[in-house]
C-alpha cells in the first residue's frame, strides 16, 4: 500500500510536511513499514483543497488533511479498511463524497485533444503514431469523402483558428477551395512568438505527424499539393523532429505522389523564420517566405485569395492543424459537444508566471480562469495573493479577480478586454506592478514592430516613453489621459493585428488598475515595490541595534550611524541595490 | 521501407502495431518489459533529460534489466522537468518529476526492481482523447 | 462598366466597381489627405503601402478606421471622412510623424516644397502632444544624392521607385520598429552601392530625406571669379519644366526666358545642350549605320541591337547590372559630355581661353549627370570637361537668389556657335525622342533620299515599352524603346537570351525620359505634368525650321573646321567613351 502526500508548494504552505512526518512516524510506530510506504509527490494541482493525501491502490482521495488527521487515516483506513468520510472530496454539484479520484471533476478539467500524443508516443517513430490511429483520418478523407464533405465536417465541428484570431477553420478552407488557381498552398504557421508561449513548439516536438497529416487533409480539401511550414529557426528540435517525420511519411508514401493509392499528391517543405514576432501575422509570414521583408500588407486580398506568390494560400496554425485528424476520426458532433457555445473543443495554454504548476495545459473551452489557476495550476506561488492574469501575449490584456469565474473562450476574453491569442497565460501576484507590466509588453511591441505604419512605429514608442516616465515617478495625470487617447488612436489606425492590439496591455491595466497608475503619479508610490525609482529604503529605529552591518556593506556609503546607535540612509545617495536589507539580521531595513 | 498503398493497408499496419504493443503490455515476463518514456521536448532537454535517458539506457543494461526506453514529447509538467514515465507490466504508468541521475538510480533500484514508489511522483492531471 | 453606389459624407456617389474610397471621394470633390500614397496614373506607377495612416476614414460597421487609399468601395458602404473621430485620429497620426521629424524646416533643402510641411500647415498643427525621442541616422552624401534619413517618414515611395520601377534594388526598408528606415543594404553608403543616381527616389520623396547635392554656391563663386570664363549649357527638358518653379502652367515653354535668365546670372556664353544633341546624332547615327551595314553584310563580330548611351543613369545601370553586355551600347558620349569636350577644345581655342580658365556649367533635369561629369574618363589632366552640373530646381533657386524676376524677362536667343540646334535635338528630352532624331538623320544618310515627313508618331507615347518598324526605303528597321530601368531590364534580358529582334533600342532611365528626370521640378504625384512637358517638347520641335541634326549649320561647320568626319579619329577621342564592369561587391561599412 502507498500513501501519497502532496509535496507541492501550495500544500507545503498548509503544513503538508508536518502531515508527512506524522504519517511516517505513525506507520513506524504501528510496525507497518514493510506494508505501507509513505511518500511525498509533486503537486496534484488541487491546491485550493490541499493538503491532499491519496491512498493507493484504491485511489482514495482525501482533501484538506491536517497533520492531526494522520492517525485517523492510518488507524481507520489502513488498518481497519474504513474510509475517513469527513476527509473525502465532496462533489460540489451533488454534495456526495467521492473517494476514487478518477471520478473527480477536477481530473476532467484537462482534456488533451491537440496534445493527445504528446508525452505518449516517440515523435521520431511514425509507427507509434500509426498505432494511435495516425493517418487514418487522411485515409478516410482520401478514399471515403469528397473535399466538400470534409470541409462541411470541419465547418460543423466549429473548430476556430488557434493562432489567436479565432476564424472558423472550415470556412477558411472553403474560401481557399473556391479560389480558382492552378497552384495553391497549405501553410502551417509555426512562428510562435508570444513571450512565454510554447504550445506549438511542444506539439511539433511531441507529435509532428498530426500536423503533417492535417496539412495533407487541408491540401486535399482546397486542391493544393504543396505544403509549407513556416517555423522559427529558434526551434531546432522541432525542426529536426518535423524533418524526420516528413522523411518517414515520404518513405511510407503518406507524402508524395498517389497517396494511399489515390491520385492525390502532396508534399511539405520547411521555411525558416528569423524570429520576428510580426511574421506570425499571415501576410507578413507570406512575405517573409517569399524572401521579402517580413511586413504585413492590407487585407483584402486575403491569403485565401492571393497569398504565397499571389496564389491562394491557406494559413493555419500548428494547434489548429493538430485538432484536425481527431475531428475527422471522431466526428464533428463529438468535437462540438466539447467547449462553449461559440468556441468548440479545447485550447492549449502555456501556463507561466507566479503559479505553482508552470506548464502546458489543455482545457475545454469554457473552463474558468479560476479552474485553470487554482485547480490545474495549483494556485499562486508561495501563498501570495492573485492579482491578474495576462492572456493573449503582447496583444492581450490583463484580467483580474473579477474575471476569475469567466469561462475562457474567444468571445468572453475579447469582451473582457483581452484576447485568446495563441495561448500564453501569465499569472501575476501582489508583487507585480501593473504599470511595469504594461511597460514590459510595450517594450516588446516596440522591439517587434516592423516599422511600416506610423501608429505602431512611433505611437507604440511614445506609449512606452510615457509608461517609462510613470514608472520613474515623473508622470502627470495628463500622461494617463494621453496614454488612453494614443492607445485608442493606435487601435483605430494601425495596419495589422500586431499594431491594432498592441495598446491592449495599456488599456486593460488602466481600466482595471487605475488606482495603481494614479498612485505612481500622485503618491510617487509603487505598491508592488517594482519601480525602483519610486522605492525608498528606510531603517526602523525600533529594530536597529547599530550592528553597522548595513553601513559596512553599502556600496555607496549612503548609510551612517554610530556603533550601537540607530542608523539612517541618505536617500540622495542610495542606489536601491538592496544590500542593506540582505545584511540586516534584525528586519530593521524596510522598503517604503 | 514498404509503402502504405491504401487505407486498408494502413489499418492492417495499425492493427499489427497495436498487437505488438499489447503483446508487450500483456506479457507475463515482468523483467523484460518495463517501459520507460523520457519527455524529450526542448523543456525536458534543457533540464537534463538527455543525460537521464542515457543513464537509464546504460544502467539498465549494466544491471541486466530488460526495458523499452523511448523518448516522447512534452507531458506538460514543465515545472518538474526532466519528467520520466515508468510503466511496470500490468500496472498504471507512474510519472516522476525532477529526475536526475541520483533519482533515476533510486527509481531503478526501488521502483523498477521492487515496485516501491519513490518520492517525486507527478500525479497525472488530464484525460486524453486517445487512450 | 460595373458601378456601385456608396455614401460619402452623406453624398451618394456612383463609382466604378473596384474604386478605392480615395478615388470615390475625389469624384465628389472631397480631398482626403494622403502622404505615403503616390499614383502616377499615366505611367501606371502606384505606391500604396497604406503605411502612413493619414488617409484614414470611418466606415460604418467596421471596428477600426480604414485607409482610404487602399480600401476598396463596396456596395452600400457608408463613409465619413471628417467627423471628430477621424480628425482626432488623423491629427494624432500626423503629430506622431512630426514627433519623429527634425523641425529645422527653415533651413531644410525642401523648405516650401515639402509635403509634410504643407500637411502640418493644412492641419493647423501648433503643438505636438506626443513628443519623445527622435530616430537619428548617419547622413550619407554621394556624388549626386544626399540621404538625410532623419527626415524619412517611411512612405516607401523611393523604395517602390528603386525596386519596382527601376529594379535597381538599392533602397529598401532596414531595421525594425522605431529605427526602421529606408537605406541601402547594411546601411552602406550610396556610392558603395549599385545606385545609378537616376534620382527617381529624390523625385518622389515627400520630405527632405532625399535631395540632390547642391552646386549653386560653386556656380556663384565661378561667376564671380574674374579670371574665369563661364559658359553654360542647358538640356532640352529644362525649358519645358523650369516655368513650373515660377508658377507657370506645366507645359509652358520658357526657352527664351531661360536664355535671358542665364545671361543675367552672368554666364559669359549661354549655350544649349541641344547643339550637342545634334552632334550626338551625327556620331551615334553614324555608328548605328556602320554597325547595321556591317551586320547586314554578314559580319558576325558586329553586335546588334545598338543601344543609345546618352542617359548616364542608364549607363550606370548596365555597368553595374549587365557588365557582360558593356560592348552593346553605342560608345557615343552623352550630349552633356560631348558639349563639355567641344567647349574645352574647339571653343576654348576659338576664344583663346585656356582650358583651366574655362568653366563649363550644365543645367540638367537629371541627377546622374552630377556623377557623370565627375567620371575620370571625362577629365583631362584632372580638369573635367563639365565642371558643375546643376538641376532644373537648383537653377530656379539661383534665379530667385539673384533677384531675377523670371516671368518678366524678355525672350532671348542662345549664343553662337554652341547654341544653335534643330528640332531633332529638343526631342531628346522625352522618351522616344533620341531614336526619332536618329531615324531622321540615319534615314537620309542611309537611303540618300529626303524624308517627306519628319514626325514619327509611332515612336512617341508614354507606354513603358514601345516598338515600331521604320521602312528605310525597303529596308525594315526594327526599333525598340524603353523608359524606366525596369523596362530597360526586360529588353536587356531579351538580348541576353538571344531573343531580341531589334536593330536599335533607345533607353532612358527615368519614366517619361528627361522630362521626368530626378532634377526636375517636383510633380508631387501628378503625372499630367509629365504629359504636359512632353507635349511642350514636341511643340518646340514642330516650331523649328530645321528639324534634322545633320542640317544644323554649326554642326556641319564643326566637322569642317575641327572634327573631320563623324566617328573619325578626333571624334573617337573627344566624343566617344568606353564602359566599365562596376559589379558591386557588398561590403559592410561600419
Amino acid at each position: 500500500m502507498h500513501v501519497l502526500v502532496c509535496g507541492g508548494t501550495g500544500c507545503h504552505a498548509s503544513e503538508s510536511d508536518k502531515l508527512l512526518s506524522n504519517l511516517k512516524t505513525i506507520v513506524a510506530d504501528k510496525g507497518l513499514e514493510n506494508d505501507v510506504q509513505v511518500i511525498a509527490t509533486g503537486c496534484f494541482g488541487f491546491c485550493e483543497k490541499g493538503p491532499i493525501v491519496k491512498i493507493m491502490p484504491d485511489n482514495t482521495f482525501y482533501t484538506q488533511v491536517k497533520p492531526d488527521d494522520a492517525r485517523e487515516i492510518i488507524e481507520e483506513h489502513l488498518i481497519k479498511g474504513r474510509k475517513v468520510n469527513r476527509l473525502l472530496y465532496v462533489n460540489p454539484e451533488n454534495k456526495e463524497h467521492i473517494s476514487d479520484s478518477k471520478h473527480m471533476g477536477f481530473y476532467k478539467k484537462q482534456l488533451r485533444i491537440a496534445l493527445r500524443n504528446c508525452g505518449f508516443i516517440d515523435p521520431e517513430n511514425i509507427d507509434e503514431y500509426i498505432a494511435r490511429e495516425g493517418y487514418e483520418a487522411l485515409g478516410k478523407c482520401l478514399t471515403e469523402m469528397t473535399p466538400q464533405q470534409v470541409i462541411e465536417l470541419m465547418k460543423k465541428s466549429g473548430l476556430r483558428g488557434r493562432g489567436g484570431g479565432g476564424f472558423p477553420t472550415g470556412l477558411k478552407w472553403e474560401i481557399t477551395s473556391k479560389s480558382v488557381s492552378d497552384v495553391k498552398y497549405v501553410v502551417c504557421n509555426a512562428d510562435e512568438g508570444d513571450p512565454g508561449a510554447f504550445m506549438d513548439r511542444s506539439i511539433l516536438e511531441g507529435d509532428p505527424h498530426s500536423v503533417i497529416e492535417a496539412m495533407a487533409i487541408c491540401g486535399y480539401c482546397i486542391g493544393a499539393s504543396n505544403g509549407l511550414v513556416y517555423i522559427r529557426a529558434e526551434y531546432p528540435l522541432a525542426i529536426e523532429r518535423l524533418k524526420t517525420a516528413i522523411k518517414q511519411a515520404r518513405e511510407y508514401g503518406l507524402l508524395g505522389n498517389n497517396i494511399l493509392g489515390t491520385d492525390f499528391n502532396f508534399d511539405i517543405e520547411l521555411r525558416y523564420g528569423a524570429g520576428a514576432f510580426v511574421c506570425g501575422e499571415e501576410t507578413a509570414l507570406i512575405h517573409s517566405m517569399e524572401g521579402k521583408r517580413g511586413e504585413p500588407t492590407m487585407k483584402p486580398p486575403f491569403p485565401s485569395v492571393s497569398g504565397y506568390f499571389e496564389k491562394p494560400t491557406n494559413v493555419n496554425n500548428v494547434e489548429t492543424f493538430a485538432n484536425v485528424p481527431v475531428i475527422i476520426n471522431k466526428g464533428a458532433d463529438w468535437f462540438s459537444s466539447i467547449g462553449s457555445e461559440k468556441s468548440k473543443g479545447t485550447k492549449v495554454f502555456a501556463l507561466a508566471g507566479k503559479i505553482n504548476n508552470v506548464g502546458l495545459i489543455e482545457v475545454p473551452m469554457g473552463t474558468t480562469l479560476r479552474e485553470v489557476i487554482y485547480e490545474i495550476g495549483g494556485g499562486i506561488k508561495d501563498g501570495k495573493e492573485f492579482k491578474a492574469v495576462q492572456t493573449g501575449g503582447p496583444s492581450g490584456g490583463c484580467l483580474t479577480k473579477k474575471h476569475l469565474d469567466t469561462p475562457i473562450d474567444y468571445d468572453n476574453l475579447l469582451a473582457s478586454g483581452s484576447m485568446m491569442g495563441s495561448g500564453g497565460m501569465i499569472v501575476m501576484d501582489e508583487d507585480d506592478c501593473m504599470v511595469s507590466v504594461a511597460k514590459f509588453y510595450l517594450e516588446f511591441t516596440v522591439e517587434e514592430s516592423c516599422g511600416k505604419c506610423t501608429p505602431c512605429r512611433i505611437g507604440n514608442k511614445r506609449l512606452h516613453e510615457i509608461l517609462d516616465k510613470l514608472t520613474k515617478g515623473n508622470g502627470t495625470l495628463e500622461d494617463i489621459d494621453r496614454l488612453r487617447n494614443l492607445s485608442k488612436v493606435i487601435k483605430d489606425t494601425a495596419l495589422c493585428g500586431l499594431g491594432q492590439t498592441s495598446p491592449n496591455p495599456v488599456l486593460s491595466t488602466i481600466d482595471n488598475f487605475m488606482e495603481e497608475y494614479i498612485e505612481h503619479v500622485t503618491d510617487k508610490k509603487c505598491r508592488a515595490g517594482r519601480c525602483k525609482a519610486l522605492m525608498q529604503y528606510h531603517i526602523l529605529s525600533e529594530n536597529c541595534v547599530g550592528c553597522t552591518a548595513c553601513a559596512r556593506n553599502c556600496p555607496v556609503n549612503a548609510i551612517s550611524g554610530e556603533r550601537k546607535g540607530v542608523h539612517t540612509i541618505n536617500q540622495e545617495v542610495c542606489i536601491k541595490c538592496g544590500a542593506c536589507i540582505e545584511k540586516c539580521k534584525f528586519n530593521a531595513v524596510v522598503i517604503k | 521501407m514498404t509503402q502504405v498503398k491504401s487505407l486498408a493497408d494502413l489499418r492492417r499496419i495499425k492493427e499489427n502495431l497495436q498487437g505488438k504493443m499489447s503483446l508487450r503490455e500483456k506479457s507475463n515476463d515482468p523483467e523484460s518489459l518495463v517501459q520507460i518514456r523520457v519527455a524529450m521536448a526542448t523543456c525536458g532537454i534543457a533540464s537534463g533529460a538527455k543525460q537521464v535517458m542515457e543513464f537509464f539506457i546504460e544502467e539498465l543494461d549494466k544491471r541486466n534489466i530488460q526495458a523499452v526506453i523511448t523518448q516522447t514529447g512534452c507531458m506538460g509538467y514543465c515545472f518538474a522537468e526532466p519528467t520520466v514515465e515508468i510503466t511496470l507490466p500490468g500496472q498504471a504508468p507512474v510519472v516522476y518529476g525532477y529526475v536526475n541521475e541520483k533519482k533515476a538510480d533510486d527509481i531503478i533500484e526501488k521502483y523498477i526492481k521492487n515496485g516501491e514508489l519513490v518520492e517525486g511522483i507527478i500525479p497525472v492531471n488530464y484525460e486524453t482523447v486517445q487512450k | 462598366m460595373e458601378t456601385i453606389k456608396i455614401n460619402i459624407d452623406n453624398k451618394i456617389v456612383e463609382v466604378a466597381k473596384g474604386s478605392t474610397i480615395l478615388e470615390a471621394a475625389k469624384q465628389v470633390g472631397i480631398h482626403i489627405p494622403t502622404l505615403c500614397h503616390l499614383h502616377l496614373h499615366d505611367l501606371n506607377i502606384e505606391n500604396k503601402p497604406a503605411g502612413c495612416r493619414i488617409c484614414v476614414v470611418e466606415v460604418a460597421g467596421r471596428k477600426n478606421l480604414a485607409p482610404a487609399c487602399a480600401t476598396e468601395c463596396l456596395e452600400g458602404m457608408v463613409i465619413n471622412t471628417n467627423n471628430i473621430h477621424v480628425l482626432n485620429a488623423r491629427k494624432t497620426v500626423l503629430e506622431l510623424i512630426l514627433s519623429d521629424h527634425p523641425t529645422d524646416c527653415l533651413i531644410c533643402a525642401k523648405n516650401g516644397d515639402c509635403e509634410l510641411q504643407s500637411m502640418a500647415q493644412e492641419f493647423g498643427i501648433r503643438k505636438i502632444h506626443y513628443e519623445g525621442e527622435q530616430s537619428t541616422y548617419r547622413e550619407d552624401t554621394s556624388p549626386a544624392i544626399i540621404r538625410d534619413v532623419d527626415k524619412c517618414i517611411m512612405c516607401r515611395r523611393c523604395e517602390m521607385m528603386c525596386n519596382e520601377v527601376q529594379t535597381v534594388g538599392v533602397l529598401s526598408a532596414v531595421n525594425r520598429g522605431f529605427m526602421s528606415v529606408v537605406a541601402p543594404a547594411f546601411e552602406m553608403n550610396l556610392d558603395h552601392s549599385e545606385c545609378t543616381y537616376c534620382g527617381q527616389c529624390v523625385a518622389v520623396c515627400p520630405t527632405g530625406a532625399l535631395t540632390e547635392v547642391d552646386h549653386t554656391n560653386a556656380v556663384i563663386r565661378a561667376l564671380a571669379d574674374p579670371t574665369k570664363t563661364v559658359v553654360v549649357q542647358t538640356a532640352p527638358a529644362v525649358r519645358a519644366a523650369l516655368g513650373e518653379e515660377f508658377g507657370l502652367e506645366p507645359g509652358t515653354l520658357v526657352t527664351g526666358k531661360l536664355a535671358a535668365a542665364l545671361r543675367r546670372l552672368g554666364f559669359n556664353y549661354v549655350f544649349d545642350t541641344d547643339f550637342a544633341a545634334d552632334l550626338t546624332i551625327m556620331e551615334e547615327g553614324t555608328e548605328l549605320l556602320d554597325r547595321l551595314n556591317r551586320h547586314l553584310n554578314g559580319d558576325k563580330n558586329v553586335a546588334l541591337p545598338i543601344l543609345t548611351s546618352c542617359c548616364p543613369g542608364w549607363v550606370n545601370f548596365f555597368e553595374h547590372q549587365f557588365p557582360e553586355m558593356i560592348n552593346i551600347p553605342s560608345t557615343a558620349r552623352s550630349p552633356q559630355q560631348m558639349f563639355g569636350a567641344i567647349a574645352k577644345t574647339y571653343f576654348a581655342d576659338k576664344i583663346g581661353v585656356k582650358r583651366e580658365d574655362l568653366v563649363v556649367v550644365s543645367v540638367m533635369p537629371c541627377l546622374a549627370k552630377k556623377y557623370e561629369c565627375q567620371r575620370d574618363e571625362f577629365k583631362t589632366n584632372g580638369n573635367p570637361d563639365v565642371d558643375y552640373s546643376i538641376s532644373t530646381r537648383e537653377l530656379a533657386h539661383l534665379i530667385k537668389q539673384l533677384n531675377i524676376t523670371f516671368n518678366e524677362l524678355p525672350d532671348e536667343d542662345f549664343d553662337a556657335p554652341l547654341g544653335e540646334s534643330t528640332g531633332a535635338a529638343v526631342i531628346f528630352g522625352t522618351t522616344g525622342g533620341v531614336i526619332e532624331a536618329a531615324v531622321r538623320t540615319a534615314y537620309e544618310v542611309q537611303t540618300g533620299k529626303k524624308l517627306d515627313k519628319v514626325d514619327f508618331q509611332e515612336l512617341r507615347g508614354m507606354e513603358f515599352i514601345r516598338e515600331a518598324t521604320i521602312d528605310f526605303d525597303g529596308l525594315p528597321i526594327k526599333i525598340g524603346i524603353a523608359h524606366g530601368l525596369g523596362n530597360a531590364r526586360k529588353l536587356l534580358e531579351e538580348i541576353k537570351a538571344g531573343k531580341s529582334t531589334y536593330h536599335a533600342i533607345e533607353i532612358m532611365a527615368c519614366p517619361g525620359g528627361c522630362i521626368g528626370g530626378g532634377g526636375q521640378p517636383l510633380h508631387h504625384g501628378d503625372s499630367s505634368i509629365l504629359k504636359a512637358r512632353q507635349k511642350a517638347i514636341y511643340s518646340e520641335d514642330a516650331s523649328k525650321v530645321i528639324r534634322k541634326s545633320h542640317e544644323n549649320r554649326y554642326i556641319v561647320k564643326l566637322y569642317e573646321e575641327f572634327l573631320g568626319k563623324p566617328c573619325g579619329e578626333l571624334s573617337h577621342h573627344l566624343l566617344h567613351t568606353h564602359y566599365f564592369d562596376k559589379t558591386v561587391e557588398i561590403k559592410v561599412v561600419e
